[in-house]
């Protein structure tokens, strides 16, 4: 069974709750007994009907709110799949949430209201999803039995949001006319809208193809942790560990180190279960290689032919993710890879607004959820490759030196 | 692993993968680690893990039991015969210690559950660790399900959900000060099934009483109690011999034992496929208490 991570974005209004709750209802994901809270829950406040949202809605300040204030984590499984949904609340921080949950997403579905249809809130959320490389999106029309089922609604609203993502980089786009409250197209296909012959939301979640959404070319194997037991056992055993983040990697091959520079063949990929023949994104293994050459943490494993770049100078959009602004000429820690260095802003070339994508070149600093094309020069060289190319060679963390907190993500161009 | 041909994993080595990974960041980047074990079958995945994370040297870090005094007997000589097995240092926290020298105080309800808090702070901080691993996970409570994988603790080791790092990609952000800890999450994103699905496809050794076996107990609060040391039935609870197994392992007096013929990795799988309640719901008293219950431990200091 595969593992499919998911994004979920709209507001409370698009009926996202509604949808998710569904999807854990009828996959038999919900139990009873949290069913059961979530109805007195609802009962005591008074609420019209059962509030799904009070399934993903753990914290007290949540409840006491009636608002989402951080990424939700649910999980179910189908017989094909199993799923981990991350919920992006659609008020607060949304920039910030949003892009904390596709960064890990293989797919993102974007809910909008077919009385409403496309709107700011759509656009912004097709563009976070393009920036972070989701390799999937599925728009989802809601509360088509609102709108009689008609399909002219439905036609209207993805030429208009088609034309919007040819604008953006997405990969794979999809639409969905769909009812969560009354299951249209939800889990099974819906005999309201005969004139739809695409799959229900469900079997297109089990189907969609992400087995080539990862980078199976460029071999890329940062060096996490030094594994060297020292026992009579395996008196001279030195494995190098880490999680492959592109490529496939055979015993035999030829490798190239960096920082070193230099070469030498893999001996063996080890694992507790045995050695293995190949080791691809995203298997953690140890590598042990034919000659002793000095590598520890933070370096890379790559091709002689096929290498990522080794630059000090790195260009990327950054989304900011605390109130304190991005500074001109500041300094922030770098969590690259298994690689940590410091990094001086050394330029804001732009600022992107997320609604309507235009560029203000006049900016002169970040503040929270906003993103803008910045240029950093590293104490240190990191071992880059575009974020399209890949997202786990191409994505760092910027983090304040005093407080130890996260402010910034970014993604190399 | 699995066949070349199609480069794919399947969603247990998925998961198994990234608790590696986690594990290996937290044993690079952290200075005195601990992986808190009490013979429950989540800690049983961790420690299984982590073996796997550093193979063929050994774990690079102690495990830590916080002893209430009111543990199965089961699942103490578990985590003895295991420590033992796999060579590992074994700290105790004992709460009965605790109690003894005043740190803290009997609750006239008995129930020295969250009294769990002081002891453990007190050991993380007198051992200094920086990094402790915990096994919660994110589908077990819906407080928990909003937590990060590194999730910050302040010098007081409080949690602070409003607070917290953003968490993007595969990048962990460790950052703290001194007397500061980070505890750590790898099973974060297992559900039931899954532990259970890890188990069996391990083969793994669990304590006993996870499997069906009968037992004498009676009923309280819509939970099955054991007749026991710390437990006995009040006026009008009746005691009752029945076939039971445990979905949780906790204190002895807020564990309640479920109805089960599930003697075998498969059967529990099948059972548990096909429950309605969480396992939390069914068989924790400590979660009743309010609504907000796991999350006001939690910002204290709790696992």
């Amino acid at each position: 069974m595969e593992l499919l991570r998911f994004a979920t974005a709209g507001s409370v209004d698009d009926g996202k709750s509604t949808l998710i709750g569904r999807l854990l209802y009828d996959t038999k994901s919900i139990f009873e007994d949290q069913l059961e809270a979530v109805e007195r829950t609802s009962r005591d406040r008074g609420d019209e009907h059962v509030n799904l949202a009070l399934l993903t809605d753990g914290l007290r300040a949540e409840r006491e709110q009636g608002i989402t204030i951080d990424v939700a984590y649910r999980y179910f499984a189908t017989p094909k799949r199993t799923f981990i949904i991350a919920d992006t609340p659609g008020h607060i921080q949304y920039t910030r949430n949003m892009v904390t949950g596709a960064s890990t997403a293989s797919l993102a579905l974007v809910l909008v209201d077919a009385r409403n249809g496309i709107v700011e809130q759509s656009r912004r959320h097709a563009f976070l999803a393009s920036l972070l490389r989701v390799p999937h999106v599925v728009l989802c029309v809601n509360k088509m039995d609102l709108v009689d089922y008609d399909e002219a609604v439905f036609n209207r609203l993805k030429d208009e949001f088609r034309n919007f993502a040819t604008k953006l980089d997405i990969g794979d786009l999809s639409f969905i006319p769909i009812s969560a409250l009354k299951g249209d197209n939800v889990v099974h296909r819906s005999e309201n809208m005969p004139w739809y012959d695409g799959s229900s939301l469900l079997h297109h979640l089990e189907e969609v193809h992400i087995a080539s959404d990862r980078n199976l070319i460029d071999v890329r194997f940062p060096v996490q942790y030094v594994i060297r037991p020292q026992s009579s056992a395996y008196h001279d055993y030195r494995g190098y560990a880490g999680t492959v983040a592109g490529g496939v990697m055979k015993p035999g091959d030829e490798v190239l180190v960096l920082e070193s520079g230099l070469t030498t063949t893999i001996e063996s990929i080890d694992t507790a279960d045995g050695p293995v023949d190949e080791a691809y994104p995203p298997m953690s293994v140890t590598v042990r290689l034919a000659d002793d050459i000095d590598i520890s943490r933070g370096d890379m494993i790559c091709r002689p032919q096929n290498k990522p770049e080794a630059t000090q100078d790195v260009e990327a959009m950054v989304c900011w993710l605390t109130d304190e602004p991005l500074q001109d000429r500041g300094m922030y820690a770098v969590k690259h890879t298994t690689r940590n260095v410091r990094a001086q802003v050394r330029d804001i070339e732009y600022r992107i607004d997320v609604n309507t994508l235009h560029r203000d070149e006049s900016a002169t600093s970040l503040t929270l959820n906003e993103i803008g094309r910045i240029k950093l020069r590293t104490t240190k060289p990191l071992f880059v490759d575009q974020y399209r190319r890949n997202r786990t060679t191409g994505s760092f963390l910027l983090i304040d030196e005093s407080t130890g907190s996260t402010v910034g993500a970014g993604m190399i161009l | 692993m699995t066949a070349p041909t199609t480069y794919e994993l399947s969603s247990l080595q998925a998961l198994e993968a990234e608790s590696i990974h986690i594990f290996r960041e937290v044993a690079a980047e952290f200075e005195r680690p601990v992986l808190l074990f009490s013979g429950g079958k989540d800690s049983v995945v961790m420690l299984h893990v982590a073996r796997k994370a550093f193979w063929p040297a050994p774990i690079p870090f102690p495990v830590m039991h916080v002893d209430t005094g009111h543990n199965f007997p089961e699942v103490l000589a578990f985590r003895d015969s295991t420590v033992q097995k796999m060579g590992l240092r074994l700290v105790v926290a004992s709460v009965e210690e605790s109690l003894a020298n005043g740190r803290v105080k009997e609750r006239p309800d008995g129930v020295r559950n969250p009294l769990q808090t002081v002891t453990l702070l007190d050991a993380i901080q007198s051992n200094g660790f920086d990094a402790v691993f915990g096994g919660a996970r994110r589908d077990e409570e819906k407080a928990r399900a909003k937590e990060r994988v590194f999730s910050f603790r302040d010098e007081f080791g409080q949690w602070d959900p409003k607070n917290q790092r953003p968490e993007l990609w595969s990048l962990y952000n460790g950052r703290h000060h001194k007397g500061e800890h980070i505890r750590v999450f790898p099973l974060s994103n297992w559900t039931e099934l899954d532990i259970w699905s890890y188990l069996a496809k391990e083969n793994a050794e669990l304590p006993s009483i996870y499997f069906a076996h009968e037992r004498e107990v009676f009923s309280r609060d819509g939970m099955w109690l054991p007749v026991s040391e710390h437990t006995s039935p009040r006026e009008g609870e009746e005691i009752q011999r029945l076939m039971v197994r445990y979905r949780t392992v906790g204190d002895i007096p807020i564990t309640g034992a479920v109805e089960s013929t599930a003697a075998t990795f498969d059967e529990i799988i099948t059972e548990i496929a096909a429950t309605r309640i969480t396992e939390r719901g069914a068989t924790r008293a400590d979660d009743r208490l309010t609504e907000a219950a796991m999350e006001d431990r939690k910002k204290e200091g709790y696992f």
